[in-house]
Formats: structure tokens, C-alpha cells, sequence
């Protein structure tokens, strides 16, 4: 049986991870390669590398990054923030990721999930959808963001998710900017209309504060991964514990 | 020296790391001469069924990479690798494949997400094959794809995945040697399959 997946995000600034640097058993706590190996060992399931680096001349340095992780760590790998076009992604690739999360560029040029998913395959192609609550326009329920959450497009994401899926997107990577860091849980009603609208596996993001949370995303959701932060970067649950707490509730998963 | 064949697409790197872990020497080639002279052969699969089996011809090695493996050089195909080796797929409105393995690759159709994106098990079905040493029945590998092989001969079926349907995650035919998920990205136990190919090369 396919398993629910676990997949640990790490926040990369101009080479160092710059959230969950937490952990007490690590040489060097802000190295992204060594942060994704211990995750990996943990029982991670993927492991994705977002790029929030704000300056051009410093995003050669997460290509050796996924260099160095893809000769260590033997799961797959992740990666998005700032992807503009086919370079940035053929790049990436080449240098050892196996898939590329494109968020804004995608939103700008709909055409480029079509390109990028014909030549190098839907499976290492995910569109991040960024998504908040419209309590305004009926029309528009939850209204994609872009530009790091910070720049609404008048986009409803339902209609997106049908759109990116069209496209030839493998998978959507839905964040609740609404429930993102809160710890109170995933937007449970945002995910199950999403996974239920498209037919690509939908991975949750934002919100995650127990093992519970992950859950209810997994079941009433209906996602098929959960991205998880700081619920594992400080600490406080490992990936284990979530893994052995959904088991224990008969989610499949890989212990 | 085990050769791993570069058609220009995706991550090669996960693969010829984990053939160096596993103590072979490795090469990353698209050049015929070095394939005729290769003990085993990997092919990685990422990308298109008909715009791979394109790229092979455009760069020549088509016929050298046939030839190899029914020779007899161990052949290790992952993903796409092991579904080029087919007769035909409907990836690519029926491209015809290499067919050492007779059978068609198709599209899942049934009400499950597609891409099969993720971790699964494997049933299996053939103890014998040396690929799945020390390997138990039910372990979890990674697998991400849209198509899977449907082999006219059964013997060949070395594991089963279950996927709404149950489809061959594992073949092997003497020498010839496929897996439908990524072993590169299946953590210890694809090491462990990636260490016994490197075994059968090197025995």
C-alpha cells in the first residue's frame, strides 16, 4: 500500500538553514546537507530545500548544496524558492535534485509547467500554491498568493489547482497562509477541496503543531504527504514520533 | 567499470553515488565504445518514453545498448529504464521500445492518483533473484510514474506493487535486471538492491 509521506521543509538562506537549527546532537546546526541527512535517518520520507536567499549573486550556493545532499542523503530531494525558468530548473536538476517546486514563476507564465513537465517528466515537477482566505469576494474562497505570500493575484486556487494539473504539474504543494505558523493545524477544508478537485497527489503545508494536526490532514483532509516545519525543527516530536503516532491510527506509512 | 547512460535528462548524480557507495567504478556516458566495453549497465530513467528512445537513437547508442544486454552484460534499468526495454507504451501514442522484453507499458487508469508518487511495498514473487538479497517481502521503495510494464511472460516478474491494481515493480530475465521504483532514492534497502547488481557485475 502506498504510504502517507512525511516530508520535513528546511528554510535555506545564502547557504544556512535559518529556521530549526535547534538540535543538540549536530556538528554543525545551520548546515543544510547535515540537517537533511539526520532528517533522512529519522525516517523522513522526502526532504525539501526552500531558497528564500534574496540576493542573484548568492543562488549559485544552493546548487552545491544539492550537490552535496544528493552524495549523502539517498532519499528525494526537493527544491524551490526563486525559479524563474527552464535554466534555473535543467541547473537544479543537473546538480542532484530529483524534483523543483515553482511557485510564482508559474503563476506569471502558466507555460512553463507545460515545458518543464514535457521535457523532464510531471514527476519531478511541483507547483506551490500559496493560499489565503478571501472573506470578501464569494467568487474566490481562497485566493492564490504570490512573491512569498505577499502578493495577492484576485487567482481562486481551486481553479488554479485545475489549472496547474492541466498543465502537467506532478504534484501541488498547498500552503495555508492563514494557518502557516500558527501551530493550530492545517486549513483541513482548504486541502480535502483541493485533493478532491485535482487527481495529483496534493502534499499540506502550514500549520502543523502536533501529531493530530497530521492526522486530520491526512484523513479529513484527504492529502497525500504532509510538509512539516518547526512542529520537527525545535525539537519537539521527531519523525518517528509522528510516524509511530499515524501508525498506531492505521495510516499507512514507512517505519 | 559499470557504465550509466546519459540521454541528457534529469538527476544522474543519486545513481552513480550509490554505485560508488556501493564499491564500482563508474562512468557517465552517451559514447558507444564505452558502452561495448562496459561490465554492467545502468540506465536511469527520467523523462518521456518516445523523446528517450529519440535521444538514444540521435546520440547512437541504440543498437550498442541492444546489443550489450543480449549479450548478455548486466543490465540494470530503474523506472523508464526498465519500461524501454518493452515492446511498445502508450506514452507517446504507441513508441515502439527495444523489445528484449516482450509486453507493453501503459497508463494507470484506475480512480488512483496519478503520478504512483511516493513510497510503496513490493510483494515478492521470485525469492531467487539475487537483486532482492537480504531484501525483505513488504519493504517500502520510492517509486514516481504514470506508466507500469505489462510482460507477456510471467516468469520474468520477480516483485508485485499494489496500486489499485497489482503491477510488476521488479523483472528480471537472465542477466536483464528492472525496477519500476528508484532504488537511488529508496534510502538503505535501494543500496542494498544497488550493492547486489554490483555483486551480479563483479561476482
Amino acid at each position: 500500500m502506498l504510504a502517507r509521506r512525511i516530508i520535513p521543509c528546511l528554510d535555506v538562506k545564502d547557504g544556512r538553514v535559518v529556521k530549526g537549527t535547534h538540535f543538540v546532537n549536530l556538528k554543525d546546526a545551520g548546515d543544510p546537507v547535515e540537517i537533511a541527512s539526520l532528517y533522512s535517518k529519522e525516517g523522513a520520507d522526502e526532504i525539501v530545500f526552500l531558497d528564500i536567499t534574496a540576493t542573484i549573486e548568492n543562488r549559485d550556493i544552493i546548487l552545491k548544496i544539492v550537490e552535496k545532499t544528493a552524495e549523502q542523503v539517498f532519499i528525494p530531494l526537493t527544491v524551490g524558492g526563486g525559479i524563474k525558468g527552464i535554466k534555473d530548473i535543467t541547473l537544479l536538476l543537473q546538480n542532484g535534485a530529483d524534483k523543483v517546486s515553482i511557485n510564482t514563476a508559474a503563476v506569471k507564465n502558466p507555460k512553463l509547467i507545460k515545458e518543464s513537465a514535457e521535457r523532464f517528466g510531471s514527476q519531478c515537477i511541483v507547483v506551490a500554491i500559496d493560499a489565503k482566505k478571501n472573506v470578501v469576494n464569494k467568487n474566490c474562497t481562497w485566493e492564490v498568493y504570490i512573491n512569498a505570500g505577499k502578493t495577492p493575484t484576485s487567482i481562486d486556487v481551486i481553479k488554479w489547482a485545475k489549472t496547474v494539473e492541466e498543465m502537467g504539474a506532478g504534484e501541488i504543494l498547498l500552503t495555508s497562509i492563514d494557518a502557516d505558523g500558527t501551530n493550530q493545524g492545517y486549513d483541513i477544508e482548504l486541502t480535502k477541496i483541493v485533493s478532491e478537485t485535482v487527481n495529483i497527489p496534493v502534499i499540506a503545508s502550514g500549520g502543523a503543531g502536533t501529531p493530530e494536526h497530521i492526522y486530520e490532514v491526512l484523513t479529513i483532509g484527504k492529502a497525500d504527504a504532509a510538509l512539516t516545519a518547526s512542529i520537527l525543527h525545535y525539537g519537539k516530536y521527531t519523525i518517528k514520533d509522528i510516524k509511530q503516532y499515524l501508525k498506531n491510527k492505521n495510516i499507512p506509512v514507512r517505519i | 567499470m559499470i557504465v550509466v547512460i546519459n540521454y541528457g535528462m534529469g538527476n544522474l548524480r543519486s545513481v552513480v553515488k550509490t554505485l560508488e557507495k556501493a564499491g564500482a567504478d563508474v562512468l557517465i556516458t552517451s559514447d558507444s565504445n564505452e558502452i561495448e566495453k562496459a561490465r554492467g549497465i545502468v540506465l536511469p530513467g527520467v523523462g518521456e518514453f518516445s523523446k528517450t528512445m529519440e535521444n538514444l537513437k540521435k546520440l547512437n547508442i541504440l543498437e550498442t545498448l541492444s546489443n550489450s544486454i543480449l549479450k548478455g552484460i548486466p543490465y540494470l534499468g530503474i523506472c523508464l529504464g526498465l519500461q524501454l526495454l518493452f515492446t511498445e507504451s502508450e506514452e507517446g501514442n504507441g513508441s515502439q521500445g527495444l523489445n528484449i522484453i516482450k509486453g507493453k507499458v501503459k497508463r494507470f487508469v484506475n480512480n488512483m492518483k496519478i503520478p504512483h508518487m511516493g513510497w510503496n511495498q513490493i510483494k515478492i514473487r521470485n525469492k531467487k533473484c539475487k537483486i532482492l538479497e537480504e531484501i525483505p517481502d513488504n519493504s517500502y521503495f520510492y517509486f514516481a510514474h504514470s506508466y507500469y510494464a505489462i510482460p507477456e511472460d510471467k516468469h520474468v516478474i520477480v516483485a508485485t506493487t499494489d496500486y489499485g491494481i497489482e503491477f510488476v515493480s521488479i523483472i528480471q530475465k537472465g542477466n536483464i535486471l528492472g525496477t519500476q521504483f528508484h532504488p537511488e532514492k529508496s534510502s538503505e534497502l535501494g543500496l542494498k538492491i544497488i550493492k547486489n547488481f554490483c555483486q551480479l557485475v563483479y561476482r
